[in-house]
């Protein structure tokens, strides 16, 4: 790494109101190219609006999102997605219709779907399902390939979220709790192909309860509570932080 | 090639024809695309006025039926972008109110024969056999087409868009875009629909392109089973012939049509290509495919 680490991602002072409440207040945060930052806080501090605000699901009310220097505040969802943005929902959002390869598949044709007379002209999925397969073996799905979603286990339809997301060849992943609803050994293999996959250059974002796995695998947090950031930095630092401690204590805490 | 054909077989040919096509437009933009329109007569009915007023300037027939389809499109453009952002049931009520508009627009055109109809219509000069050929020769093509999109990235993007929307965004899909060019595709296929209509009533009257035509078309679509190529070709034919076989389907058409309506939505929401499917020999296959991806 060299000694000025690139800015990838800043959000300066993201507000987000829903009607009269403030989901998010004056957030600022900043993304060095490479990191896997961890995005923690109590339930409902506003960690998913977060994350719905860089990808552009969620406009805010105030404040500016940049992508590698560049002003994305006003681009729709799938042009920051063809920017290389790619999101994992917390709540899973697979195509139901299709089977859990072909979800897969699709997310990975993204060079070919970006323009829609590029997708009149081709066919071939060749390369698509090849690679769409690895993707599963990498989360471990593999054995689901043919079958649909809604046969699915919760656990294995979490892995697929992040496999559609990393078809798409993000340079800037974000996780909405991938690790929700796996068991001890899954979540740790999952946590290690975080890891191996930031090793080759993916920067991520990680919302997750399992303060374990964040410490194993974060270098660096932020804190929010109640839409407000609250605690920022090294993750041994941060999560022993009173500020910090007295957020989650008192609320529900959840470990895994 | 078709010496024996009588006058009432060519006619049911090409009812038979205009419908399949019809059918087939609406599944691009309905079944493969997801976004429901109950005012597809609208471009079926500007196809064919278009194609009548570009008759009587002397545009020869075959050059027509392009035109016609790009006036259609022209106006599905219109819709499909006035339509980005209404959904699902917003989008079917804009539709509708499409083709009302496009109605009421006809009806008070004196160039557009009003009331009483257009009826100085040039002839195709291709003779009956002539005319069939063409009209067999755009079934087949529209069906390949729509086979074609099915498969290619178009299609799958398509299928996307019309199970969920916003994820497809999450992804990179550019929404607007695919439901655009699903509406230019679909309306311009209804356009060239309308032409060969025109070509052959050479009578045009407003209520020819009214609600309950955007209805019988969606209802082929549904009951042959939305996004199902053959499944609508099957469909269209099928409730294009059996009015025309059976007096009886004629005097209750549109009940039938409903009831059809409704017992396929309540027993198989798949159409007849689902029915089908469920059959035992297709079944193992379909079994295979569920079935083998059990850990």
């Amino acid at each position: 790494m060299t000694d000025t680490p690139t800015n990838v991602l800043t959000l300066e002072a993201i507000s987000v109101r829903f009607g009269g409440i403030a989901a998010l207040t004056s957030v600022d945060m900043t993304l060095n190219q490479g990191e896997l930052l961890g995005l923690i806080g109590p339930n409902g501090a506003g960690k998913t609006t977060l994350l719905r605000t860089v990808i552009g699901v969620v406009r805010p009310t105030q404040g500016r999102v940049f992508l590698r220097g560049d002003d994305v505040t006003s681009l729709n969802v799938d042009m920051r997605a063809r920017r290389g943005i790619a999101l994992t929902h917390q709540i899973v959002k697979p195509f139901r219709s299709m089977t859990v390869l072909d979800n897969v598949v699709f997310a990975a044709g993204h060079a070919k779907t970006g323009s829609v007379m590029r997708a009149l002209g081709t066919r071939s999925r060749t390369e698509e399902t090849q690679r769409a397969r690895g993707l599963l073996d990498l989360v471990g799905i593999d054995r689901y390939a043919d079958a649909f979603p809604s046969a699915l286990p919760l656990g294995a339809l979490k892995r697929l979220e992040v496999a559609r997301a990393l078809a798409t060849d993000p340079k800037i992943l974000l996780l909405d709790e991938p690790l929700a609803g796996l068991n001890h050994i899954e979540a740790e293999r999952l946590a290690d192909t975080f890891l191996r996959l930031n090793a080759g250059g993916v920067t991520m974002v990680l919302i997750e309860h399992n303060l374990g796995q964040v410490a194993r695998i974060c270098p660096r947090v932020v804190v929010l509570d109640n839409g407000r950031k609250i605690g920022e930095g090294a993750t041994r630092d941060t999560l022993s932080d009173p500020a910090v401690i007295a957020a989650y204590i008192g609320k529900e805490v959840t470990h895994a | 090639m078709l010496p024996t054909l009588g006058a009432y077989e060519v006619s049911l040919i090409v009812i038979v024809s205009v419908n399949v096509m019809l059918a087939l437009s609406l599944n691009i933009i309905t079944g493969l695309c997801g976004q429901v329109s109950l005012g597809h007569a609208a471009f079926f009915g500007i196809g064919a006025y278009a194609s009548a007023v570009l008759g009587n300037l002397g545009v020869p027939f075959l050059v027509v039926l392009p035109l016609a389809g790009l006036v259609g499109c022209l106006l599905g453009l219109l819709v499909g972008l006035a339509s980005l952002r209404v959904r699902a049931d917003f989008l079917a009520i804009t539709t509708m109110g499409v083709g009302f508009v496009f109605v009421g627009f006809v009806r008070k055109q004196n160039w557009l024969g009003a009331e009483m109809g257009l009826s100085n219509i040039p002839d195709h000069g291709l003779g009956d056999a002539g005319f069939v050929g063409v009209c067999l020769a755009l079934v087949v093509a529209i069906a390949l087409l729509s086979a074609y999109i099915k498969q290619s990235w178009l299609g799958f993007g398509f299928a996307a868009v019309a199970d969920d929307e916003d994820t497809s965004r999450t992804l990179g899909i550019d929404a607007a875009a695919y439901k655009v060019t699903a509406f230019v595709i679909g309306t311009f296929l209804a356009g060239v629909a309308g032409a060969t209509y025109a070509y052959f009533t050479r009578f045009l009257i407003p209520g020819a392109f009214g609600f309950g035509v955007s209805i019988s078309i969606l209802a082929m679509v549904i009951v042959g089973g939305v996004g199902s190529i053959w499944g609508v070709i099957v469909a269209a034919a099928a409730l294009t012939l059996l009015p025309e076989f059976i007096r009886v389907v004629n005097d209750y058409k549109i009940f039938i049509y409903g009831v059809l309506l409704v017992l396929t939505m309540r027993l198989s929401p798949g159409g007849l290509a689902e029915l089908v499917g469920r059959l035992p020999i297709f079944r193992r296959k379909a079994h295979q495919r569920s079935s083998g991806a059990q850990p």
